[in-house]
């Protein structure tokens, strides 16, 4: 589904000393099938415009659409639960929304409130307990049980069971340890190009960012800061250090080997493997 | 909700009045509201809304939002003066309507109960505004300081209150995080039948709960780490002292007590 910010602006609690504006006339345009990363400071309103992709907020001005519900100040937007059906999202740190007995009921509590079938039900949660790369046998356990790790993991499969078709994901791999964060996010590109979703990734890290996406917007006090392709946007340096962030490792090695060494490689997403053995045959070929 | 309720809602200042000390502002609150219902003439109440009126303005926050914040309460203000208006059949008939009939009597006991209200609520609700919490639980500590003597466990009472309070916010965004997570996988928490409505609260409490007390003993544990063991030999980290701005807030409102009884008929 194609989203679209038109001029949106949200304000919380308005007329009072304690009104804040988090943002402030922000229009950008996502095309059905990307990978968006949305990369902020905290308080540069990435929550914020995450809760408005599946109508959590109202614009306090301008329109937001998805797909062919549009959201906005005014009048309201018919079948708002129908678009939370299409739009999952998974929040930071989902593992606290676990509630049910087992981890079959939790997986399936999403299904369920949108009227799907008790078959199908039980088909999604097989399929999502796959994807989260997770034992069968923890179907029937109480999440109340499991690491921190795996309860991640069926919090986000209560989430894939909905089967959505836009995906919003808020820091989903915040706390865990750097192996569980990189199976995550492979996960989550997968699926993305598995099953032709709109992906928007809410993050910190700009290796995510270059890794996975193909389009980023970096917000600045609720306006946008920059937007493009990774490879045009994260090698701007003087423009991201304005938003306290670095050009990732790679980029930067690869950028002090053209300086230094006069060799061009270009960034095609190759691990560091991969990078040393372009680099060895580069400097045998002598250019 | 939170936008529209400010009852209860500190909102940071460096007023005259954010700069009393605690204590000197909840016994001056609680004298007042003792001796609101002691007046009894037109005189009487003038001299206590000025008072409580001069004190709102002195705190310097907007005055449209402290009519806007106490809403609420403005209901209860003109159901009271309304039952009085029906009720009470004192004095001579002002005005008739169909087969209705007003008395004087009703309107003026209606007009002042109402005031009486008014003026209860906007002094109790300045404390809270222009207090924090935690200055509010120590000036408690410290008021009820005497009755250590007879064993009562004043500290552990300010510490539980001072806690409680503490985790109250953490505990609304917490419930307003799960809500939101909820809602996004279809739980609807507004419309529905009652008895939806009502298992809609499941998936929200029991999340709650946990990270409750999971937050409760990650506290006493942080507590312990670093030494806490009850209130024997604590020293404090904010002192409370009476300076000379409480003296002159005391002698004013020893005046406008002086003032309440010269006036009352």
């Amino acid at each position: 589904m194609d989203i679209t910010f038109k001029d949106v602006s949200y304000i919380y609690q308005p007329n009072t000393p304690f009104e804040h504006r988090a943002l402030s006339n922000l229009s950008f345009h996502i095309r059905s099938g990307s990978f968006v990363a949305v990369i902020g400071h905290t308080g540069s309103g990435k929550s914020t415009l995450l809760q408005h992709l599946n109508g959590l907020l109202r614009p306090t001005a301008g329109e937001v659409d998805i797909g062919s519900y549009k959201i906005s100040a005014e009048g309201k937007t018919k079948d708002i639960k129908s678009l939370r059906e299409k739009a999952g999202v998974v929040f930071q740190y989902p593992e606290h929304q676990l509630f049910e007995e087992t981890v079959e009921k939790d997986i399936g509590f999403g299904p369920l409130n949108f009227h799907v079938e008790q078959e199908e039900i039980k088909r999604r949660t097989q399929e999502a307990i796959e994807a989260v790369n997770l034992p069968e046998e923890l179907l029937q356990r109480s999440p109340f049980d499991l690491s921190g790790g795996q309860m991640r993991r069926v919090a986000i499969a209560g989430v894939l069971a909905m089967e959505p078709e836009v995906l919003v994901l808020d820091e989903p791999t915040a706390g865990l340890d750097p192996r569980g964060q990189r199976e995550i996010m492979d996960m989550f590109s997968a699926l993305h190009k598995e099953k032709k979703l709109t992906t928007v990734l809410v993050t910190h890290s700009m290796e995510d960012a270059l890794r996975y996406a193909d389009h980023i917007i970096i917000l600045k006090d609720g306006r946008k800061h920059m937007e493009g392709p990774p490879l045009e946007v994260l090698v701007r340096k003087e423009e991201l250090e304005q938003v306290q962030l670095d050009v990732p490792e790679v980029i930067q090695f690869l950028s002090g080997v053209e300086e230094k060494l006069g060799y061009s490689i270009s960034y095609h997403n190759q691990d560091i493997a991969q990078l040393a053995k372009e680099l060895v045959a580069m400097v045998k070929g002598g250019r | 909700m939170s936008s529209s309720m400010i009852i209860g809602q500190y909102v940071p200042g460096n007023s005259v009045i954010h700069r009393l000390d605690p204590r000197t502002k909840i016994a001056i609150i609680f004298f007042f509201v003792l001796i609101v219902f002691f007046a009894n003439s037109v005189m009487s109440y003038g001299l206590l809304t000025l008072f409580a009126a001069g004190s709102a303005i002195s705190t310097k926050i907007p005055a449209n939002y402290l009519i806007k914040g106490l809403l609420p309460v403005w209901f209860l203000i003109v159901f009271t003066f309304l039952l009085h208006l029906f009720v009470t059949k004192e004095g001579e008939v002002f005005f008739s309507f169909l087969s209705f009939e007003f008395y004087t009597g009703g309107l003026i006991q209606g007009l002042a109960i109402s005031l009486r209200f008014f003026l209860l609520i906007l002094v109790t609700s300045l404390l809270t505004l222009t207090t924090t919490p935690i200055e509010i639980t120590d000036a408690i500590e410290s008021m009820l300081g005497p009755l250590k003597k007879i064993r009562f466990p004043v500290h552990e009472l300010a510490l539980m209150m001072s806690i409680s309070l503490r985790f109250i916010p953490t505990l609304m965004q917490e419930t307003e995080k799960i809500s939101k997570a909820q809602a996004s996988r279809g739980v609807d928490f507004r419309t529905g039948p009652v008895k939806e409505r009502i298992k809609a609260v499941v998936p929200l409490l029991v999340p709650l709960f946990v990270s409750a007390f999971k937050r409760a003993e990650e506290l006493a544990m942080a507590m312990e780490a670093r030494g806490y063991q009850g209130g024997e030999g604590r020293t404090k980290l904010r002192e409370l002292h009476t300076g000379r701005l409480d003296i002159y807030a005391y002698f004013l409102f020893v005046l406008v007590i002086i003032g309440l009884f010269i006036t009352r008929s």
